[in-house]
């Protein structure tokens, strides 16, 4: 089996976030980490490749400390990294980083591409499904089972309210997957050491434009969301905020 | 001629409600445009739901028919809807931010090399541009987003971002044109089986009127001890974040967000939750949200009523207390 999982470097979770001067994004001066579900979703490949031998291959879009997240992806035990490396990447819409990534693969030929299901920073869970559309695959979103058939994967989909299903798909085909589909390994001492002699190829964007075309979407502000909600913030030491607490709950909102 | 289509989601036949949400959107986006609202519905002998549909303030319904579109597939939804869209030119195409939407519309939008702003929360139209308002950095910052391109403009929006009982009924039954589309054979790639919920649903939290959750904040699976018995002291139920589940620390029937329960207690206590989008989505209708975390800048904190930024393992043993006290 040969694997394509595409990861992201975000910012970290609890990262404290400030707008830049034009209001537009935000400041790049914080420690990013490795999206999430892409993390699960390198996982899940190095697991189908331990089953079924075959070959991992990661790539990422972002400037040039993205290529950490490929790092870390190769001391896990991918076999070779791409980094399509500009700072442009950061702003492009999904759309544009579908198109590029397609360009930068197109010598490849894989049985499966894997992305996470979403960003924890766009949030827009549509990198993988466009990416499938541009190279005319099937595709299955939000997966948390992937098994081999004779004819192809039986994977099983999770949807809201605890109801999950399994669909039948040939291969190849890209599948997008939930976080929690399984258990996330540590990189091995070994496997830091191994992953300095495993290839990295950089794409530049130069490379990849003339599949790229402007942007349709914008952000014209990015800014702090105003609240509508009144919170009340109760402070003071443990049992000051314990008793202010309590009488919240059982003067104000009756629920004792 | 400039237009606004509202595509409702079904399931077997059955309108999915939050669909109601979108055509409030609809109507509210066509109100401050003077665009014309229309409405469709996709899927096998629906004719029912565009009957349903055509007694909401809408210019027209569409029923878009096909065999071949039942059960779901993103194969079949994209290749009928790009059909229809292409006979059908419109400036917007709204829809609920649903699983079953976000598995088909990006496909959908690049197939018609256009573009979709996904999960949004709202929208402002200011004379002359639109935008639309959606959550970034998992709800820490909001973005005011434009579109550009011939279209149409995919939106999807945030369940509850709308009020679906603010849909408005038309004064008159819309038509209804039925549209029958043939999807050819090859064209299914998928073969989806029977729908089905895992395992035993032990707990209906849906029906609990107070429910202590806990998030990563919890930090370890014994500290849940803590959490459950706040919960037996106030009478409520024990709920969790996606994570808690998926580390196994409680059982998935307790879990709060898009892929588990949506709920709205009397109550809601989070505990060292930080408000991701995906979980504010399962507990935001509840009456009044407590929220202790020990980052101020949490999210949850936007939609608390109380707030509390410290140590809930210092806390919440003397809240059990209080509690227990208040009780007599």
């Amino acid at each position: 089996m040969k694997i394509l999982v595409c990861m992201k470097q975000v910012p970290q979770k609890d990262a404290p976030l400030k707008l830049n001067e034009a209001g537009t994004w935000i400041r790049e001066d914080v420690s990013y980490e490795v999206n999430e579900p892409d993390a699960f979703a390198l996982e899940e490949a190095l697991r189908q490749k331990e089953k079924h031998t075959g070959e991992v291959v990661v790539l990422t879009a972002g400037p040039a400390r993205a290529s950490q997240v490929l790092r870390e992806a190769l001391a896990k035990g991918a076999d070779r990294a791409i980094h399509l490396e500009d700072n442009a990447f950061v702003g492009l819409d999904a759309y544009n980083t579908a198109r590029a990534i397609a360009a930068a693969i197109k010598d490849d030929k894989f049985d499966l591409i894997f992305t996470g299901l979403q960003s924890d920073d766009y949030g827009y869970a549509q990198t993988g499904v466009i990416l499938a559309e541009i190279l005319g695959l099937p595709h299955a979103t939000i997966i948390m089972q992937i098994e081999k058939t004779a004819v192809g994967i039986r994977v099983k989909r999770e949807l809201e309210a605890g109801f999950f299903q399994f669909v039948d798909m040939p291969l190849p085909a890209v599948l997008t997957i939930q976080s929690g589909i399984n258990k996330l390994r540590y990189a091995t001492l070994i496997g830091i050491k191994q992953a300095k002699m495993k290839p990295l190829r950089k794409v530049t964007i130069a490379e990849v434009q003339p599949a790229m075309a402007g942007n349709l979407q914008k952000i014209e502000k990015l800014y702090v969301p105003q609240k509508s909600k009144k919170t009340q913030f109760l402070g003071g030491s443990s049992a000051e905020v314990a008793k202010k607490l309590v009488d919240k709950l059982k003067n104000e909102l009756r629920v004792i | 001629m400039s237009s606004i289509f509202v595509i409702v989601e079904q399931r077997e036949g059955k309108l999915n409600r939050v669909s109601w949400e979108t055509i409030a959107a609809g109507q509210a986006i066509a109100t401050d445009t003077g665009w014309t609202l229309e409405a469709a519905v996709v899927g096998s002998n629906v004719a029912a739901i565009a009957g349903e549909l055509a007694q909401k303030k809408v210019a027209k319904v569409y029923d878009i028919e096909s065999a071949r579109l039942e059960p779901y597939t993103p194969d079949a939804f994209a290749y009928a809807l790009k059909e229809f869209l292409q006979k059908h030119p419109a400036k917007l195409v709204l829809m609920p931010h649903t699983y079953q939407v976000r598995d088909f519309v990006p496909k959908l939008a690049t197939a018609l090399q256009t573009t979709a702003i996904s999960d949004v929360i709202g929208y402002k139209y200011e004379g002359v541009k639109l935008l639309f308002t959606r959550q970034m950095f998992q709800g820490k910052f909001v973005a005011d987003v434009s579109f550009a391109g011939e279209g149409p403009c995919f939106v999807t929006f945030q369940n509850g971002s709308f009020r679906a009982d603010k849909a408005e009924a038309g004064e008159a039954a819309a038509p209804v044109e039925t549209v029958n589309v043939d999807v050819p054979d090859g064209v299914v790639r998928n073969q989806p089986q029977e729908v089905f919920k895992e395992a035993k649903q032990a707990v209906d939290l849906t029906q609990a009127e107070i429910i202590v959750s806990v998030g990563r904040g919890i930090k370890e699976q014994k500290n849940i001890e803590l959490a459950r018995q706040l919960a037996d002291a106030l009478g409520g139920e024990l709920a969790a974040s996606r994570p808690i589940c998926d580390n196994g620390w409680l059982p998935m029937d307790r879990q709060i967000g898009s892929s588990g329960q949506t709920v709205a207690p009397k109550l809601y206590l989070a505990l060292g939750i930080s408000g991701a989008i995906q979980h504010i989505v399962g507990m935001k209708g509840s009456r009044s949200i407590v929220a202790i975390n020990k980052d101020s800048e949490a999210p949850i904190f936007e939609i608390a009523d109380y707030a509390v930024v410290g140590n809930l393992f210092d806390i919440v043993p003397t809240l059990i207390e209080e509690v227990k006290k208040a009780k007599g």
